[in-house]
């Protein structure tokens, strides 16, 4: 396979041709904060968190090639203050009470908040009405929650070959659809063991009656900030 | 759902030979026939395409010109652009909701008229205007307004049936006002072809390159550059794909070109079709123009009768081209190219991910070429008249002329001809505009120029264009204008990315706080930052300019802005007593406020 190297901020490393930007830091060790990228998952693009200034222009890492010779910038202030600002952007367009949400800990929204330094929201909330739907004897769907990443979207139709999930409308206005003419999760094929179940990075689509299994303070970025499983296996390198 | 109704869909499908890419056709044809798309009829098409629901449901929700709500017989669709709102638009508005007795986004008690409010629909030249059942009629002012309702009462002139008629019933003046040496000077039919087939592919291409040939959407990428990626990639089979899906707003110069020069623009994409090797070319026309798909047809119908399409185009022999025509369903972002191509194959129009790019992986996934209508005339005209000839008009850089849609502030808006490099003051003078407050270059994606650069220049080194050039006089309220766009950009988001989805629903409910007057210098850096950030971080050219009314008139005009936010300090989001006043009433006494 063609090898070649490419440079982000300052350190030379290994790529391969077909690897985009961030499967090449990702196995060099270099953690690209990102969110609606998943690495079971073709990447979507949806949330922009993972832009890098390639030879200046900045590109999303999680679809961009990597070529051979790239100079690339990932951990500076300048980005660094844009990606807080559109986690920012996704914490003021729905409704996210971490408090009581029964995914906090586990949640890769509030994670990236925290690592990013987000402190208090300095945008206006838009205090959208938005509905639940909680037919689904084992699922629901809580659209506040929603950050459109379209990981469902794409786990349910890539991986679950059932097509559950998908968008509707445009703009402001785009929301997550069901697979059902009354538009209930309960009418469609969706079952908890699904990839498309589990994949949600907020609590937007959980499992229910799992949800306090493990407690507040012991969940996943309790111990040590998202990212750093990418940046620890760095130093095993 | 209704037996007939169900087949009526099977056969439509049936029609379009089951295919999936299909999906817009098939839509707007059940729309046509059953005036609406229901979820019924969205489970009938899924079902005879055999693909899931939701994926239907997707496309159909994005388009605005698909209705899943039951619709009156007849649509009237105002125009409320910028330029439409400045000639009267609102009396229009109330005459209309006067007329009939209802609001606009309703349907009359008998369900016969449906009043809707659509962006630019390319008639800024001549506001206010509206579509009727997708036939536009301009310059109407309120008092045409009952006589308009009673013809499609009648059901005569305005009928849906007269739509794509070959003799549209519409009411457009042509508006040409400066006729240029590349697009609107004569042409004979064929002689382009016959000039581009005596050559082989390559040389074609390079005619191109040396005329210096560059996209007129406003990008100005080198097409003879594009063609050869085109002609060079590898595939099944290439697609020349002609982009008439002119949605700036202030723009209407392709409505004047497939009018007035369609034969020249046909002769350009049969060009490209021998120089790419492709057999198809499509035509993606917007939703707004459908009143021009019969004429257009009738063309292409002649130029096959002429043997300049179909089999052994010209007695090449082997060089067999043909162009189909694939309407819109009103969606801006379409303009761009790989959203362009998504719509094309019957899906949403969000763009998609770059590289790679259309001309190795297109339409349906082919190499695919997607050039702008006044290009492809351009390269008609190149192939005719040599590449030296093209040179001698326009700048060293922007070679040619270039046509802008001019509306606005000035007594001659229309479409003028002119050679790159002109400064705006003289096109001014030439459209007869007296001292303007500031002229858009560009439409709202564009610049926001003030008066003290009304010496650049329009061309690629200095100000860049798709044509649309849009002009106010001094009584204008510059930021409501800019607050319209914002929200036209809001509302044209495909919403696929965070920056542009949030961040212009964000940036318009700060302006909306300054033009309160509620607004403070920290609203101003607010506005800038959250500017910056869709500018930068969204995904493709809609996001990325969907900020550039507020970032261009903050530079360019940014006393405006300082006039209405005077003081430094924090002023909330919300109007706090009206918040509170729910509350307030349902306890039966005012707050207590503390004191420090």
């Amino acid at each position: 396979m063609d090898k070649f190297t490419i440079i982000i901020d300052g350190k030379e490393i290994d790529a391969k041709a077909g690897q985009t930007i961030m499967e090449a830091a990702i196995d060099a060790g270099i953690y690209i904060p990102h969110l609606c990228f998943h690495e079971e998952l073709i990447p979507g693009g949806h949330c922009r968190v993972c832009t890098v200034m390639v030879n200046g222009r900045p590109q999303s890492a999680c679809t961009h090639p990597a070529a051979e010779g790239m100079v690339i910038e990932n951990d500076t202030e300048e980005l660094l203050e844009e990606r807080r600002r559109l986690i920012e952007m996704l914490f003021v367009e729905g409704n996210h009470f971490c408090p009581f949400c029964e995914k906090q800990g586990n949640c890769e929204l509030q994670a990236l908040a925290y690592r990013f330094g987000m402190l208090a929201p300095t945008l206006p909330y838009l205090n959208r009405k938005i509905e639940v739907d909680a037919s689904h004897p084992d699922v629901f769907i809580d659209r506040n929650r929603c950050v459109l990443c379209g990981r469902c979207v794409r786990a349910s139709r890539d991986v679950d070959g059932k097509s559950v999930f998908g968008f509707e409308g445009r703009g402001p206005d785009k929301r997550i659809a069901v697979n059902a003419k009354d538009e209930l999760l309960s009418d469609t094929q969706l079952n908890a063991v699904d990839k498309a179940a589990s994949i949600c990075p907020t609590g937007s689509i959980v499992v229910k009656r799992v949800g306090y299994a493990i407690p507040y303070g012991k969940r996943k970025f309790d111990h040590e900030p998202i990212g750093s499983e990418i940046e620890k296996s760095a130093s095993k390198k | 759902m209704a037996q007939d109704q169900s087949s009526t869909i099977k056969q439509i499908v049936k029609e379009f030979s089951s295919d999936r890419n299909r999906l817009m056709d098939i839509a707007l044809k059940v729309q046509n026939q059953l005036g609406f798309i229901s979820e019924d009829s969205m489970e009938t098409m899924a079902k005879a395409l055999g693909i899931p629901l939701v994926e239907v449901r997707d496309m159909v929700s994005f388009y605005s010109f698909f209705s899943r709500e039951k619709e009156g017989g007849n649509v009237i669709h105002l125009c409320n652009a910028v330029v439409e709102k400045m000639y009267g638009m609102d009396l229009v508005a109330n005459a209309f909701e006067k007329n009939l007795g209802i609001p606009f986004g309703s349907t009359t008690k008998d369900g016969k008229i449906t009043l809707k409010y659509t962006p630019c629909i390319g008639m800024s030249d001549q506001p206010p205007s509206v579509l009727i059942n997708c036939i536009p009629v301009t310059k109407i002012c309120p008092e045409d307004v009952a006589g308009i309702i009673e013809e499609i009462k009648k059901g005569s002139r305005y009928s849906c049936e007269k739509r794509t008629s070959s003799i549209p019933a519409a009411q457009v003046e042509t508006n040409l006002k400066k006729e240029g040496e590349v697009i609107f000077s004569p042409m004979e039919r064929g002689v382009a072809i016959r000039s581009a087939t005596i050559r082989t592919p390559e040389t074609v291409i390079d005619e191109l390159t040396k005329a210096g040939l560059r996209g007129r959407g406003g990008a100005g990428f080198p097409t003879g550059m594009k063609w050869s990626f085109c002609r060079k990639a590898k595939g099944d089979a290439h697609y020349i794909i002609c982009n008439a899906d002119e949605g700036e707003p202030g723009t209407f110069k392709d409505r004047v070109i497939l009018t007035e020069a369609p034969d020249l623009l046909f002769e350009g994409m049969t060009v490209a079709g021998y120089a790419l090797g492709a057999k198809e070319g499509i035509l993606y026309l917007r939703g707004e123009y459908t009143y021009l798909v019969g004429y257009l047809e009738q063309i292409l119908e002649n130029r096959r009768h002429l043997g300049l399409l179909g089999k052994n185009v010209v007695g090449k022999e082997g060089f067999d081209f043909d162009i189909r025509i694939q309407l819109g369903a009103g969606a801006y972002v379409c303009g761009e190219e790989s959203s362009l191509i998504e719509s094309l194959e019957g899906k949403r129009g969000a763009p998609r991910h770059r590289p790679p790019f259309p001309v190795t992986d297109g339409y349906l996934h082919q190499p695919t070429a997607v050039n702008n209508v006044e290009t492809l005339c351009c390269a008609a005209r190149i192939l005719e008249k040599g590449a030296d000839w093209f040179k001698q008009f326009g700048t060293k850089d922007s070679t040619g002329t270039k046509l802008l849609s001019v509306s606005g502030d000035c007594k001659y808006p229309g479409v003028y001809e002119v050679e790159f490099g002109i400064a705006i003051d003289n096109l001014l003078q030439m459209v007869g505009a007296d001292h303007p407050q500031a002229v858009q270059i560009g439409g709202p994606s564009g610049t926001c120029v003030a008066p003290k650069d009304f010496g650049r220049k329009i061309c690629f080194e200095d100000i860049a264009t798709g044509g649309s050039v849009i002009i106010f006089g001094k009584k204008r309220n510059l930021l409501e204008i800019v607050k319209q766009f914002t929200e036209f950009f809001n509302e044209e988001s495909c919403g696929w990315c965070v920056p542009c989805r949030t961040g212009t629903t964000l940036i318009l409910r700060v302006l909306d706080k300054i033009l309160e007057g509620r607004g403070s210098t920290q609203d101003l850096a607010l506005l800038e930052k959250v500017g910056n950030t869709i500018k930068k971080m969204s995904r493709c050219g809609l996001g990325q300019t969907a900020a550039n009314p507020i970032l261009t008139t903050l530079r360019n005009f940014r006393k405006l802005y300082e006039d209405l936010c005077k003081t430094d300090e924090y002023i909330p989001p919300f109007d706090y007593e009206k918040a509170i006043a729910v509350g307030v009433e349902i306890a039966g006494r005012d707050p207590v406020e503390e004191e420090e």
